[in-house]
């Protein structure tokens, strides 16, 4: 017995409970998993706050990533209230048993003068160049905006910085900064994989920027050509949503935590020796800090640098992905980063290992009492902390003057 | 025996070794027969007093003794000791 649109209609609607936008705006947060299931172009025009889209094209293979519990309450609406009818049915099919359809689509929901969300819209060409994210629900166009509205922080544009800059350039992280004050050198080569041979004798500052620029063009490199120090690391890290430390210097290290830390910004943290490697984010107050960790630098002889020592190529390589992975992360809000854990890396065995970490609720920058000190406008003085701590800040740090939160 | 993972940058005061099976009860004790073992290693390890050097971090299974009960930290047979400096390359 043929039937007619009418009678599938009709038999949708005995089948599938509906609500009115009244109704569905009146749902306490949390309650209802919202499903727009109108195409992209309709949803781009404006969509419910709060709810995911999948079209009705998809709806079998991705409302799973979006409504993962089938006794959960979902909630579909279309433009007019007639596709998210079938839609239901066909979540019925799949066992959903809590599933109702919003009367008069998103027209009626307008028309009740109720808010609206309207998404960023990605260009046709930037749908095409990050449509392999866009797949993926947990980043899709909104994440992909919030990528491309991003600022990162790249200390350094060698072995650890080459990978990321490169990886977070064609992930569309809108904003690249780097500070290095190198010249690129041709024993950077084996591993610094940004820049190209006919660039030796440059400043690496310019050549990350041509690689960067020639993989995405709409990547806004910032060049901060000069050395990280305790003068001038607030004013150059400042509005940065996530900083990478790549530097191969412990005086570096410590001046970029205690002023991130300050200025409340993760830093994604990696070194390299050899053949091993060590990588964690700090995020500042949720986990440690590089002081807490590594209260004091050992002496040089304990510690140097890929110069003196030799490093793999790839274990920069392979932690500098990691970082970018971290800071990709931290943009987009999606999750665990490593924060509160270390991770090492054994090229030799290909082992990684993690180690638990903890905040020193003694630390001279990130504990509790450090933080109040400053808030009142006393940071706490060398003198007060002890003078084993290295390289004491004179800005944002130990024996400042004027605390960055007094001042913001 | 516990097993007492050397960092790279340590292991040629060890012969080269990637880890040693050491006896001891506690990271005094492990340390101490380490060092007696690889005398070369104390003034890596250890300040004047004995106690541990603050830039060499120790972890039994994972967790920083310094959150547990420093050199007095309990060490088990098969426990895993990890001895780790931070690293300066980049």
């Amino acid at each position: 017995m043929p039937k007619s649109y009418a009678d599938l209609l009709r038999e949708a609607r005995s089948q599938i409970r509906e609500v009115t936008p009244q109704e569905v705006e009146a749902l306490p947060p949390g309650a209802a998993t919202v499903v727009d299931v109108r195409e992209a172009s309709e949803w781009e025009q404006g969509h419910l706050p709060g709810a995911a889209h999948v079209s009705k094209s998809y709806i079998e293979q991705q409302i799973e990533a979006v409504a993962p519990d089938r006794d959960a309450q979902v909630i579909l609406y279309c433009a007019g209230g007639v596709r998210s009818l079938f839609a239901a049915q066909t979540l019925n099919e799949m066992g959903y048993t809590n599933v109702a359809s919003m009367s008069g689509g998103f027209q009626a929901w307008k028309g009740a003068g109720l808010h609206f969300d309207t998404p960023i819209v990605l260009t046709a060409e930037q749908k095409q160049r990050y449509s392999r994210h866009l797949l993926i629900p947990e980043v899709g166009s909104a994440g992909q905006a919030k990528l491309l509205g991003s600022r990162a922080l790249l200390i350094g544009a060698g072995g650890l910085g080459s990978p990321a800059a490169l990886y977070l350039a064609a992930a569309g992280v809108g904003t690249i900064g780097i500070v290095d004050f190198d010249i690129v050198d041709v024993s950077n080569l084996q591993r610094q994989i940004i820049h190209t041979t006919d660039r030796v004798g440059e400043r690496k500052v310019e050549s990350a920027k041509r690689t960067i620029n020639a993989l995405n063009p709409e990547i806004n490199v910032v060049a901060h050509e000069e050395m990280l120090v305790a003068a001038n690391v607030e004013r150059i890290i400042a509005g940065y949503d996530v900083i990478l430390d790549g530097t191969d210097t412990f005086e570096t290290r410590y001046i970029l935590n205690d002023a991130a830390v300050a200025a409340g910004i993760p830093v994604v943290h990696a070194s390299v020796f050899r053949f091993e490697g060590q990588l964690t984010t700090f995020v500042p107050f949720e986990g440690p800090c590089y002081r807490c960790l590594y209260p004091t630098p050992p002496p040089p002889e304990l510690a140097p640098g890929c110069s003196v020592a030799g490093v793999l190529g790839v274990v920069p390589g392979i932690l500098g992905l990691l970082q970018a992975n971290e800071a990709l992360k931290v943009l987009l809000g999606i999750g665990h980063t490593l924060a509160g854990r270390l991770l090492l890396f054994d090229a030799l065995e290909t082992e990684f290992t993690e180690l638990k970490l903890r905040r020193d609720p003694e630390c001279p920058v990130c504990s509790d009492k450090a933080v109040a000190a400053r808030k009142a406008g006393h940071p706490l003085t060398v003198d007060s902390v002890g003078n084993d701590v290295p390289f004491a800040m004179t800005m944002t740090g130990l024996a400042g003057t004027v605390s960055p939160e007094a001042r913001a | 025996m516990s097993t007492v993972f050397i960092p790279s940058v340590l292991r040629a005061n060890v012969g080269g070794a990637k880890s040693l099976e050491l006896p001891g009860a506690s990271i005094r004790a492990v340390v101490g027969e380490l060092v007696a073992q690889h005398p070369s290693l104390g003034g890596q390890l250890l300040t004047e007093d004995g106690d541990l050097n603050r830039f060499v971090n120790v972890y039994v299974n994972g967790q920083d003794v310094r959150y547990l009960a420093g050199l007095d930290t309990p060490v088990a047979a098969s426990d895993e000791v990890r001895l780790l400096p931070a690293m300066a390359g980049g």
